[in-house]
């Protein structure tokens, strides 16, 4: 193991070391708050002759994410990072990366979608794609959204993957607020990420191809069961390079978190930030002998339905938290949680909370937990359950 | 028509290797019209060959024989390049 060096960052400069360290070859890019800071800092570094990067400065999110799959398939190492309407804007080329199976690195700063047009956190954007066909791990800190940054370029090339890796960091809670981070050192991250490759690199002249093909009936059912197939995989390869980063940084991830649910009878599921928060909130009602816990998705997408029933076998009741509404149905995380525990003895219970920035309180989970909490935390006017 | 693949057997994405167009014959969708040459009027100039936005003109080496019309679309652009007016375009299904 290297010594790390621990330095006080924000989120989204944590992820810009990331992008130095990996030294992707192109990274075409539109600035959006709150996802800026990342490309900002990753923009400095290239200015200071610390990262070798092409900057691509296109004219839209459209436009970033077009330019990211061609260079993807041509044989560059691509990165890009988006939020909110930027990466509603790129909804249609996310889809076109999935398919065309660009191994892209995506880092994103989750911000509320217009309207009313607002900055702050919540994960309306990631929903908007959720059906994309990318991979979406969600971070719950400045730390997990650095070394999942660092594991995403493996995750994203692995031969039986193939696929774009969006790494998703709170807007704001997670993208502008400083903590202590420990950073791989440059060569470890280097050895780490190693070569970039693709196996029909559209520039290797010897051996050219056409990518992108129409498919008509006869063939597009065909093509998007193989890229489903090769989504639901990552939930098996991102545990085993998980556990070769871990050897480089002592700390290891998996495609969720459990957190105190031995012997836990209620529990709480819930997608970034709030998990810490949350982890507080259990400690302190674990001292009082209450048996609370908490399950962590990491990976939204592919959904680890094995892992999530397994872990949440034994627990009385379970209140899902989502970051997103689905106006006129179930919110996203609580129909997995639903499809997941179907069966099951668990009571499941719907919330949605932090809407456009809205604080999640310590006071709201202990509502949760004593299941005095509504249909909506935190919101003006919402009914609870008592 | 190939064999159609299940989904296991494609290539992620759908990268396909060069050369597969004689696989796949095109002419069916030929407009109505087809190329036909007179030899006799014909210069070896290979102006035809070069405009053919297909790959409709048959060659033997650099000597032009004729068409392909599995390939051929019936563009006309072959019989309007053509300086000694050797390729006329006639109704498909006409005598040559």
């Amino acid at each position: 193991m290297t010594t790390p060096a621990r330095e006080l960052l924000t989120g989204g400069e944590a992820v810009a070391h990331a992008m130095r360290q990996i030294d992707p070859d192109v990274v075409p890019i539109y600035p959006i708050t709150p996802q800026t800071p990342i490309i900002q800092g990753y923009a400095r570094f290239v200015a200071d002759g610390r990262a070798h990067g092409e900057l691509v400065n296109v004219e839209s999110e459209h436009s970033a994410m077009s330019a990211a799959v061609g260079a993807a398939l041509a044989g560059a190492r691509t990165m890009t990072a988006t939020s909110s309407q930027g990466m509603a804007l790129m909804a249609e080329i996310v889809y076109i990366a999935a398919s065309m199976r660009a191994p892209i690195v995506m880092a994103v700063g989750n911000r509320a979608l217009s309207g009313p047009i607002n900055i702050h956190c919540d994960h309306s954007d990631s929903m908007l794609i959720r059906d994309s066909g990318v991979v979406q791990l969600f971070a719950e800190n400045a730390q997990e959204a650095y070394d999942l940054t660092v594991l995403a370029p493996r995750l994203a090339e692995h031969p039986d993957i193939l696929l774009p890796v969006l790494v998703c960091q709170d807007g704001f809670t997670i993208t502008h607020s400083a903590e202590p981070v420990e950073l791989l050192s440059d060569a470890a991250v280097a050895e780490f990420v190693g070569e970039y490759h693709v196996p029909h690199a559209m520039l290797d002249v010897a051996h050219p191809t056409s990518q992108g093909p129409f498919a008509m009936p006869d063939y597009y059912f065909e093509f998007r069961r193989d890229q489903a197939a090769a989504l639901v995989r990552a939930l098996d390869v991102l545990p085993e390079l998980a556990d070769e980063l871990a050897l480089l940084s002592g700390r290891r991830y998996d495609v969720v978190e459990e957190y105190a649910l031995d012997g836990a009878d209620r529990a709480i599921v819930a997608l970034g930030s709030s998990a810490g928060t949350i982890k507080d909130v259990v400690d302190e009602l674990r001292a009082g002998g209450e048996r609370v816990g908490l399950l962590k998705i990491a990976s939204f997408r592919p959904f680890p339905v094995a892992a999530v029933a397994a872990a949440l076998e034994d627990v009385e009741t379970v209140h899902v938290l989502d970051r997103a509404d689905s106006p006129g149905g179930a919110p996203p995380l609580y129909a997995e949680l639903a499809a997941a525990l179907y069966g099951s003895r668990s009571e499941l219970h719907s919330h949605v909370y932090g809407l456009g920035g809205r604080e999640l309180h310590p006071a709201d989970i202990r509502e949760l937990f004593a299941g005095t909490a509504g249909d909506y935390v935190g919101l003006r006017g919402a009914a609870c359950r008592v | 028509m190939a064999q159609l693949k299940p989904w296991q057997e494609l290539e992620p994405g759908g990268a396909i290797a060069p050369s597969t167009s004689p696989a796949s014959p095109t002419g069916g969708w030929r407009t109505g019209l087809r190329p036909e040459v007179d030899l006799s009027k014909c210069v070896n100039c290979l102006l035809c060959w070069l405009y053919c936005p297909d790959s409709a003109i048959a060659l033997d080496g650099t000597a032009f024989t004729g068409f392909d019309l599995e390939n051929c679309k019936g563009c006309e652009i072959c019989a309007a390049i053509c300086p000694t007016d050797a390729i006329e375009m006639v109704a498909e299904g006409a005598l040559a």
